[in-house]
């Protein structure tokens, strides 16, 4: 009989590096940082360790990412990989190998190191080995949403353009309030709206930030957290969907939703027992590469009806303060998005936040908390949408 | 008896209206960065093709002095975007602007002697001239095609002459970046005058006719400012002589007797004798009489309503496209060659543009997958061409950050009208003529190259008259 994984599996320990452009550290570093940070914080030493697993796009091939600069002695070891879900993808499986009795203690690690390119943006490519298809960048790819979006909900390009700014405006100013972030201080809108653009109607200041970092965490069983720390954060849904990615080809698909993320969330809400997400979670890290995939994420993850995001943008209700804080650490707009690791960091806010430990950013109550983690382009991609809780068996 | 069963035209968009560093005033279209004489020669070839009548030629001629490679035939190329099948002659023909007409002589002989039904002639040009050269302000880029044929033809070759000449007027050594030309009085004076006159007097003379008896003269000579004086001494009226430059296109090279013959033939009359005459390292010259089927013809959109697009472009952008202005590329990775066997696995896909409809369901899509994206079918696919279908653009961007000799990038869904969706470049588009809805058709074009390969493939423009395939 399946069981599904809640109250299953608690985190027990975690760690985040600053993010920044970190021209000081190679992924070795940043591995190593993050993976003694997440031990300390379990009061563990690496022997407890049993297995592995580490999420990275481009920074490393292999388990070896992490088993060699980290000295690791005899263990299983493994990358994982789903574009800017690896992350996600790397706690799922430590998840899986604790919940499953395989393991007593497993650790996921995601790190990426973008700054050693020297290129402006993601060196990220669509194009297919007999170089017949569109050359994309990353921000095109996603731009394309927002025209469909405004024409089918009746926003103007002044409107619209003002909406995405809204978005990037709230999350430079959660950032302003976190020291581990890449941008630090907050932005106003004027700034944001005659930023340089990148992909119509994106400038820059829509888009997340290219940075290096990692973040690391260990994961027991539930009824063992307890021999590691009194406050353990529970496990209650991990959903991974992948689509067709038949967007391209469909005239179906409308550019106004991520399905995929839409199908994730649905899994995840039912799992955790989540009946009406936008009261019931206190909090959602969600995956922001761009102003625009935030919008759009608000309908797919049902914290605003279809069509109506925009206006819960504009009031606020997406705030620090708001109906439903959304990325209360900065987001990747912010905190900034180094690929593999971004999955790990959402989880690190997350345990902060329900854990009381948020300080300046902390949200009142914080109980059940949701990460969204999207690795791919709007109509071929892999959502995985996490839900933690504080307490085992109520939500 | 044999001749033209139907004409097309490729015209570039881009228009200079000055050159050099003092702005000379020029009027010539200028292929855009995307485009070369192959690229030229498909639209040329489907203007051709696919309008008020179908044909399926089973020779392939394609003339240029710009050839896409120095070794790997281009004419091949050309059949597999037009989806030919492999039983088809191909030939290039190359190395002078004499290449268009002698192209058309030599797919005559095939079809007079029966080894080809109907023979696709396509010729195209984009000469490369030194920047503040006279050349360079009067030299235009584009491309013309003809079938040739029996049966049911707009315009009878009534007759042919063909005299070869060695001549040092215009030519260019294998490293040499641009054309050279010895001093511009030379040939019209010494060269021209009695080689095209001989011509001129064989054709006309086995004929039975006189100039007086020609409705239209095309004179394609290399330096265009002796034309008038030239058809004069051949005893043409002005109002014989077809406009050298074509209405501001430019003098294109190989490319430009077949140009000038297709704007003759648009507007031509049933009865009317067109002498086609053209000089490069010799002399071409063929005559020819329209017939009533004329007026049943129609190209899918014809050289003038092509000439009629138009957007103008400075001189420094020309230079840039023309690799004669090194511009700081934006900090990204270059682009892999392309993979050999990846691209010949997907050669009918990539290069004529075909996707596939779904036999259980009906689901038209492109690319052709193994899967059907409705029904989830497995292999169970007829082939759908896409190559002539028009669309509407269901969302789009601009993409300031991709490498393009032409930034920032229009990019755009299509969902095309017979069904079925791409997401492709747009070009031949301003950006800020990006709409939802905007209708567009997909056309031929070159992504890059990569250690020499070159990557073709389809991009969106806005449509622009003439009627739908």
């Amino acid at each position: 009989m399946i069981r599904g994984i809640r109250d299953r599996v608690a985190i027990v320990g975690m760690g985040c590096t600053p993010f920044g452009e970190r021209f000081d550290c190679g992924a070795d570093d940043l591995v190593v940082d993050a993976a003694t940070m997440a031990m300390a914080d379990a009061g563990i030493s690496p022997d407890q360790i049993d297995a592995y697993w580490v999420g990275t796009l481009k920074s490393g091939t292999s388990g070896l990412t992490l088993s060699r600069p980290l000295q690791i002695r005899d263990r299983p070891v493994t990358r994982v990989e789903n574009f800017c879900a690896s992350g996600t993808e790397a706690f799922r499986a430590a998840c899986y190998a604790v919940a499953a009795g395989v393991s007593d203690l497993a650790m996921a690690v995601g790190v990426e190191k973008l700054k050693d390119s020297g290129y402006s943006g993601l060196d990220v490519s669509l194009v297919p080995p007999d170089g017949a298809g569109v050359d994309f960048s990353v921000p095109a790819s996603f731009a394309l949403l927002a025209p469909a979006y405004f024409q089918k909900y009746g926003l103007n390009a002044e409107l619209g353009k003002r909406v995405l700014a809204r978005i990037a405006w709230k999350n430079h100013q959660n950032g302003a309030l976190n020291p581990l972030a890449h941008y630090r201080r907050g932005v106003d809108m004027d700034e944001i709206l005659a930023s340089p653009v990148m992909a119509e109607p994106l400038g820059i200041m829509d888009c997340a930030g290219v940075t290096d970092g990692a973040a690391a965490v260990v994961v027991a069983r539930a009824e063992d957290a307890g021999q590691y720390r009194p406050d353990p954060v529970y496990v209650k849904a991990l959903a991974v969907s992948a689509g067709a990615s038949s967007g391209d080809a469909d005239p179906f698909y409308d550019f106004t939703t991520i399905t995929s993320a839409a199908d994730a969330a649905r899994k995840a809400y039912a799992e955790a027992g989540i009946t009406d997400p936008r009261t019931q979670l206190d909090l959602a890290e969600v995956h922001d590469c761009f102003t625009v995939t935030e919008l759009v994420l608000m309908e797919d993850l049902q914290f605003s009806p279809r069509g109506a995001a925009w206006r819960d943008v504009l009031d606020g209700s997406f705030d620090r303060n708001g109906v439903l804080p959304v990325n209360p650490d900065g987001g990747l707009k912010s905190f900034g998005h180094p690929i593999g690791a971004s999955g790990v960091r959402m989880l690190f806010e997350c345990y902060l936040q329900l854990r009381e430990k948020a300080g300046p950013r902390q949200i009142r109550d914080a109980r059940l908390a949701l990460c969204h983690n999207l690795g791919g382009v709007p109509w071929s991609c892999i959502s995985a949408v996490t839900v933690l809780g504080r307490h085992p068996e109520a939500l | 008896m044999a001749g033209i069963l139907a004409f097309g035209a490729h015209v570039p968009v881009n228009r200079l209206e000055h050159v050099g560093i003092e702005r000379t005033a020029a009027t010539r279209r200028v292929a855009g960065p995307d485009e070369d004489s192959l690229t030229m020669a498909v639209g040329a070839a489907l203007d051709c093709l696919r309008g008020s009548h179908r044909f399926q030629p089973d020779y392939v001629g394609f003339a240029t002095t710009t050839p896409p490679y120095a070794e790997k035939q281009a004419a091949p190329i050309l059949a597999t975007a037009l989806a030919l099948p492999d039983e088809t002659r191909t030939v290039d023909v190359g190395h002078s602007v004499r290449a268009g007409t002698t192209a058309m002589l030599t797919a005559l002989d095939a079809v007079t002697a029966g080894s080809a039904h109907q023979a696709l002639v396509c010729a195209a040009d984009t000469r490369p001239w030194a920047p503040g050269s006279i050349e360079e302000s009067a030299s235009g880029d584009g491309a013309a095609a003809l079938v040739l044929g029996k049966g049911d033809v707009v315009a009878e070759i009534l007759g042919t002459v063909s005299l070869a000449a060695d001549w040092n007027n215009q030519w260019r050594g294998p490293a040499d970046p641009f054309v050279r030309t010895w001093e511009e009085r030379f040939a019209p004076i010494e060269q021209y005058p009695p080689l095209v006159s001989a011509a001129v007097a064989k054709v006309l003379e086995r004929a039975g006719l006189t100039p007086a008896g020609c409705h239209k003269l095309i004179l394609y000579l290399p330096q265009p400012r002796a034309n008038r004086r030239l058809a004069a001494q051949l005893g043409f009226r002005t109002d014989q002589i077809l406009d050298h430059q074509l209405a501001g296109m430019g003098s294109a090279g190989a490319a430009h007797a077949g140009l000038a013959l297709v704007a003759a033939l648009e507007s031509a009359q049933p009865g009317e004798r067109l002498l086609l005459v053209a000089a490069g390292d010799g002399v071409d010259a063929l005559l020819l009489q329209v017939t009533p089927r004329i007026r049943d013809f129609a190209p899918r959109q014809g050289f003038a309503t092509a000439l009629a697009q138009q957007r103008p472009i400075a001189y420094e952008r020309y230079l840039h496209w023309r690799d004669l202005m090194a511009i700081a590329p934006p900090r990204r990775p270059t682009r892999p060659r392309p993979s050999a066997p990846a691209a010949w696995r997907k050669r009918l896909v990539n290069m004529a543009f075909c996707g596939a409809r779904c036999r259980i369901c009906g689901t038209a899509q492109f690319p052709p997958p193994r899967i059907c994206i409705r029904c989830r079918a497995r292999d169970e696919f007829e082939p759908l061409p896409f190559a002539c279908q028009r669309g509407r653009v269901q969302t789009y961007t601009t993409d300031y950050l991709a490498l393009s000799p032409d930034p920032p990038t229009p990019l755009a869904v299509v969902d095309f009208d017979g069904g079925g969706r791409a997401i492709l470049e747009v070009t031949d588009c301003a950006p800020g003529d990006l709409r939802i809805g905007l209708p567009v058709e997909v056309t031929f074009r070159r992504l890059f190259a990569g250690e020499s390969l070159i990557v073709y493939y389809w991009k969106a423009r806005p449509v622009h008259g003439g009627t739908p395939a």
